[in-house]
């Protein structure tokens, strides 16, 4: 058991996770973010480690990327900055971000790396199942971290067991097919997808991300899960001035 | 049923998992999954099936202009003292090599039931080529391009828009090919259902570098049957072609890869100079890593970042290479080299004057490789002619002063 998995055992009301990219707005800011995010009621974090060519991200993330890529951030950068993680923050964090980076630092490294400073889980959206379950999953699961798999309104039945297989921590479901940052459509067919999976009595607990943004969304998120994930809408907060001091007005009005 | 042209090399193909030895499989986020699973899975049923073949043979011969001739060059030979043919592609509908591979993958996509077309493009080669393929059909057609080789590719634009595509400019990152490639990816994240993406050279995720392999496959099936017919026997010493990522170098070499005594030699786009930090060379200056949907050979950062190549060739100046490229290189089946902005040049204007033949920037590329060559003997050679330099007159005007 990990943090993460701690949490959704413990936790009975709607759990709110943020996601915020590494080295923006400022090269150092990461810990005062996640600190910040703690106090005002984030359950937990995700903190992305930058890419040059992020496919899955809208332009929001795109441009935060950019800038923190500008500001120098790498991944060495990123695990110094995280040491005194556990010093500061206690909620679960997951480091979320695209393979090559992983692959260059060196996978075992990384695992090693993130346990190390206190990481609970990794989300790695163009890492294949495939290639996870025959190289990866031994690395992960030695290190206790939580490999966290996306699911969407098109991915199969048989594939969604089979994720839910190689979970140990949540299911990442996407409102709908879509690059990060969009508007969550609240319509009938988002319904019945998010009802479809309920249905399916999963035995890993179920968070909605991507166009996440507000109390509405959120709640209906809540609805048919464990809870929400926001992304863009408090990347975009961070992009504005004294953004730190706002952070807790943000996430009551994510929560309401 | 003709399953010959696009069989698959033995040593050398793709396995039952995506992967070239090393290289391959479909590093894609969750969102592309059901896509390029369809694909996957029905490609080649799709491909090998009679119809398919029918309708994929009768527009490379009425619409494409297929067989491409195989010209012997008879004042480069005697330059360079080896018997040198031209594979030209350049005499193909809408200039280049590209078009082999939207006509096989539009009739792919109408088998699919797909309406909406989207496609990358660097130079505007593979846009046009899309564009074009998508008005002959009545699809939709979206080609995303980079805001600067909009700019730098004026005459290209306005084509794919006279063939009624849209030409949507990609404003992120450095506004080149590769940030075109990622925008082209989100929409198709974006529109999950009813559109393809056709994919301009062997990169991408599995099944893409396999299938467009398979559409361009027809280069050196045709160059086999000429070869035989003008010399007698099918397979020259040496063939060689330019590679930006790869569809031309491997339709050139596919149906050779077996035949291990023919030398198979790639050039890279050197820009100016390996060394120079202007370069798009990058099995010089890559490593193993992943980009846009494969692990194959990139130019990047110690971080994983990737580095924004540079050539004067647009069609070249692109960070990868496909992975099947990365096995031939990692292997030493294939010779990987490379050459200046300045040697494809001289190049160019060298086949103008010895041939009466004004090539592509990129395919000058290769050209240019054969000064670097000792020919032992009376060696026959096959370089691919991958397009005509039409495109490219206003570098020649610059660069010659002409
Ligand atoms: C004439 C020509 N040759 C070669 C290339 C490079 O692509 P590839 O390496 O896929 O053949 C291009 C790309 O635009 C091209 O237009």
């Amino acid at each position: 058991m990990n943090r993460l998995n701690e949490l959704f055992k413990n936790k009975k009301s709607p759990i709110l996770s943020i996601y915020f990219t590494a080295g923006y707005p400022d090269l150092n800011s990461t810990l005062d973010i996640a600190e910040a995010l703690e106090n005002g009621g984030a359950d937990f974090i995700e903190i992305g480690f930058p890419y040059s060519d992020p496919v899955a991200d809208g332009p929001v993330i795109q441009a935060s990327s950019q800038v923190a890529l500008k500001n120098g951030m790498t991944l060495p950068i990123l695990f110094e900055q995280l040491k005194d993680l556990r010093k500061r923050v206690s909620i679960p964090v997951l480091l979320m971000g695209y393979v090559n980076p992983v692959l260059q630092y060196g996978v075992e490294n990384f695992c090693n790396k993130a346990a190390e400073v206190g990481v609970d889980g990794i989300i790695v959206p163009d890492l294949p199942m495939y290639e996870y379950e025959s190289l990866y999953k031994d690395c992960f699961l030695g290190n206790k971290l939580s490999n966290i798999f996306l699911v969407t309104p098109q991915t199969s039945e048989e594939r969604i067991r089979k994720i839910d297989g190689l979970s140990n921590g949540f299911i990442y479901l996407l409102s709908s097919s879509s690059t990060t940052g969009k508007d969550l459509k609240v319509s009938n067919e988002a319904d019945s997808y998010f009802q479809r999976i309920r249905d399916m009595n999963l035995q890993n607990p179920t968070m909605i991300g991507f166009g996440i943004s507000d109390q509405k969304s959120f709640n209906k998120a809540a609805e048919y899960t464990r809870g929400a994930i926001v992304g863009s809408a408090f990347v975009k907060l961070l992009g504005t001035e004294n953004a730190l001091d706002r952070v807790g007005e943000f996430l009551k009005m994510i929560r309401g | 049923m003709n399953r010959e042209f696009i069989k698959s090399s033995v040593n050398w193909g793709v396995n039952d998992k995506g992967y070239y030895g090393d290289f391959g499989g479909a590093y894609i986020p969750e969102m592309l999954y059901p896509n390029v699973e369809e694909l996957r899975t029905k490609y080649l049923d799709i491909i090998y099936d009679p119809s398919f073949q029918e309708s994929f043979h009768k527009l490379l011969k009425d619409y494409v202009g297929r067989p491409s001739p195989l010209f012997l060059a008879g004042r480069l030979s005697e330059k360079y003292g080896a018997r040198i043919f031209l594979k030209r592609e350049d005499l193909n509908h809408t200039g280049a090599h590209k078009i082999n591979n939207t006509v096989g993958q539009i009739l792919l996509a109408q088998r699919l039931g797909k309406k909406r077309i989207i496609a990358e493009t660097g130079a505007g080669q593979h846009g046009v080529a899309t564009a074009t393929v998508c008005a002959l059909m009545g699809l939709e057609c979206v080609v995303y391009m980079g805001e600067i080789d909009i700019q730098r590719q004026a005459p290209n634009v306005a084509r794919m828009k006279m063939m009624g595509a849209t030409v949507v400019p990609a404003t992120s990152g450095s506004k080149t090919l590769k940030d075109a490639t990622n925008e082209a990816m989100r929409d198709w994240i974006n529109n999950p259902v009813d559109t393809h993406y056709i994919i301009g050279s062997v990169v991408g995720p599995h099944p893409y570098p396999d299938m467009v392999a398979r559409f361009q496959a027809i280069i050196s099936e045709e160059t086999k049957a000429q070869l035989k017919e003008q010399t007698g026997s099918e397979n020259p010493n040496i063939v060689m072609a330019c590679v930006g990522g790869g569809s031309n170098a491997i339709g050139m070499f596919y149906h050779f890869l077996d035949d291990e005594d023919v030398r198979l030699i790639a050039i890279e786009a050197a820009g100016l100079g390996v060394e120079s930090g202007e370069s798009a060379a990058t099995t010089a200056l890559g490593k193993e890593g992943v980009l846009h949907g494969s692990r194959s050979i990139l130019m990047q950062t110690n971080d994983g970042q990737v580095v924004e190549p540079y050539s004067i060739s647009a069609g070249l100046d692109y960070p990868g290479i496909g992975p099947q490229h990365a096995h031939l290189f990692k292997t030493g089946r294939g010779e990987y080299v490379s050459a200046t902005d300045d040697e494809a040049m001289d190049a160019g204007r060298l086949l103008a004057e010895l041939e009466g033949i004004i090539p592509a920037i990129e395919s000058a590329h290769a050209l240019a490789h054969l000064d670097k060559m000792k020919f032992k003997g009376n060696e026959t050679v096959v370089i691919c002619l991958s397009g005509r330099g039409d495109k490219d007159l206003d570098n020649y005007m610059k660069h010659f002063n002409l």
